[in-house]
């Protein structure tokens, strides 16, 4: 099998955000590997050692990325690829479609896994526009795979309900929780991961031009939600306090 | 100027999903005086083309096909791309649903153009049209606009109010007829887990329970509340991670972002990341034992407490008051 995943490095979730002039403040943020993406390299992983073949991560984002695509390395992963995109102007959920598609198009790809969504961005646009692009079918919020005889039975997520999907390959799919328990890279996985390829591109090299990635979408802003104060908590008997929710809930705040 | 703009109505058990309507109000803001034009995917749906005029569409396009029965990309995306090669909109609205987010993007890669995913808020100025959605799960918020491509965006279940309906309103109801080649996708199966109906990103009104509720039986206590105030059930990871419910149900930044009028978080201590899945909800109700919960700080009422004293009560209360 021919597996690649999509990864994307993101803010802890841990992390409190912080805005200065319309940008996201990154100086001493802690970056992880997007959660939902763990959950796709440990599905590539365990897909691989059932059905034999490789499995390569790729990311789109600056040097800096190499650590998680190391991470992704040292949990089992075979190789990696960090696109630079330094260059491209106010780049969004198209520009990333349009670079992974570029490398992927030549690469006979049998299943590409991504997140079902990344915490930071939150479109959760990637992995069904690079399906489309690459003609591939996709299925996003996946919670189980098999794949057998050139086809995968998905279950996938829908608002809580499961539907159980059968695709033929190739085919794009977006992890959802639940799928598996990523594994922690172990320390040999570590020292190997050192010694695994990890190859660097630019947009020279997948013969694009700034322009045809430019985002079709742009910021304009970006803030802080305001400060919710501190909130009125009850005092009294217990009986006395639940009454006087209830009637705060109806008749102060209106929303019962 | 004005606009041509679709809006996709979304039908679940035989009925619109009220996130169509929002998406109409949505599409109104972007078409100023254009027209408005509802299009409806399905099998034996065309009964219901007019609640989209009541609610404010000025024509509605159905597509019926047996293959359009349950939802997949490539039989959704087929019938789309006819009737977007047919009306040639300027813009097009969905709700951000499992089939809005997973079908949006497909199109949106199909014709080349931008797309806003989970939209909250939308105005017009002037000849742009700038949608607010939250980024980091709502920690923080951005404002974007379409420069390429058509004004295509999702919005999120519960934050645009739909327009009145008026059953006065008359228009249009055309069918439209797509030959959907045969599909790559077959659904074999679905496997309803929502028992009481009320999904959470649309619901009005959520109680959530945490690592306090102790065991997966006590969420009967949070179930029995919910039914009360007709609402959904959801958690925290920890009690998600605890196996106390399914993760369907977990909100937060890993899991979903809701927005409810009314969040009652029960025995949840208030992390960050559960935080970010909820702390834009209207009114936030918070009952934990720990008067130093993180929770109290985002709370509009709170009750310190054992919730296993109060769950109940306060079930009973409600029914006193609601019935």
């Amino acid at each position: 099998m021919n597996i690649y995943v999509i990864l994307k490095r993101t803010f802890d979730t841990e992390e409190k955000i912080q805005i200065e002039n319309g940008e996201i403040v990154e100086d001493g943020a802690e970056f992880i590997i997007n959660p939902y993406d763990e959950y796709a390299i440990e599905e590539a992983i365990q897909i691989r050692d059932e059905h034999g073949g490789e499995v390569t991560l790729v990311t789109v984002g600056d040097e800096e990325a190499e650590k998680q695509l190391r991470t992704g390395l040292a949990m089992g992963a075979d190789k990696a690829v960090l696109i630079e995109d330094e260059d491209v102007e106010d780049g969004d959920q198209f520009s990333t479609q349009a670079i992974l598609a570029a490398y992927l198009q030549d690469k006979d790809a049998d299943i590409i896994l991504g997140g079902n969504v990344a915490v930071d961005g939150g479109s959760g646009q990637v992995g069904p526009r690079l399906a489309e692009q690459l003609g591939f079918n996709h299925v996003t919020s996946i919670v189980k795979i098999d794949i057998a005889d050139g086809k995968a039975t998905i279950e996938k997520d829908v608002e809580g309900d499961q539907q159980i999907v059968e695709v033929s390959l190739p085919v794009v799919v977006t992890a959802q929780q639940g799928l598996n328990e990523p594994r922690y890279p172990s320390l040999p996985g570590i020292m190997k991961a050192k010694k695994k390829p990890l190859e660097t591109l630019d947009l020279d090299d997948l013969d694009l031009d700034e322009d045809d990635v430019e985002g079709k979408t742009k910021t304009v802003d970006r803030y802080l939600p305001p400060e919710k104060e501190a909130g009125k908590i009850l005092e009294g008997e217990l009986d006395d306090q639940v009454k006087e929710l209830v009637s705060l809930l109806k008749n102060e705040a209106k929303v019962i | 100027m004005s606009k041509k703009v679709l809006v996709i109505g979304e039908v679940r058990d035989g009925a619109f999903r009220n996130v169509s309507f929002e998406a109409i109000a949505a599409a109104k803001e972007i078409s100023a005086d254009g027209e408005i034009v509802g299009v409806v995917l399905g099998e034996n749906v065309s009964g219901l083309a007019n609640e989209m005029i009541h609610y404010g569409a000025d024509k509605v396009l159905t597509v019926e096909s047996d293959k359009l029965a349950d939802y997949t990309p490539e039989g959704y995306s087929q019938a789309l791309q006819t009737v977007i090669e047919q009306e040639d909109p300027e813009g097009i609205i969905l709700g951000h649903t499992a089939i809005g987010k997973d079908v949006s993007p497909k199109i949106a890669a199909r014709i080349g153009s931008g797309l806003v995913s989970d939209a909250v808020g939308i105005e017009a100025a002037g000849e742009e049209v700038i949608f607010t959605r939250p980024i980091y799960s709502g920690k923080a918020f951005e404002k974007v606009v379409v420069k390429d491509g058509i004004v295509f965006a999702t919005i999120r279940p519960n934050n645009i109010p739909a327009l009145e309906k008026d059953e006065s309103r008359s228009g249009d109801v055309q069918s439209v007829d797509v030959d959907i080649k045969d599909l790559n996708t077959i659904i074999k199966d679905v496997v309803r887990n929502t028992t009481s109906g009320v999904d959470l990103s649309e619901a009005s009104v959520i109680v959530a329970g945490g690592r306090g509720l102790k065991s997966e039986e006590n969420f009967d206590i949070l179930q029995e509340l919910a039914d009360v105030l007709g609402a959904a059930v959801g958690a925290s990871r920890g009690a998600c991670d605890a196996e106390y419910c399914d993760y369907a149900l977990q909100i937060g930044q890993t899991g979903k972002v809701v927005t409810p009028d009314l969040y009652i978080a029960v025995g949840i201590s208030g992390a960050i990341q559960h935080v970010a899945g909820m702390s834009n909800s209207k009114i936030i109700v918070a009952i934990n034992k720990d008067p130093e919960a993180e929770i109290f700080q985002i709370a509009d009422y709170g009750i310190v407490g054992d919730l296993f004293d109060i769950v109940p009560k306060l079930t009973e209360e409600f029914k006193k008051v609601l019935v």
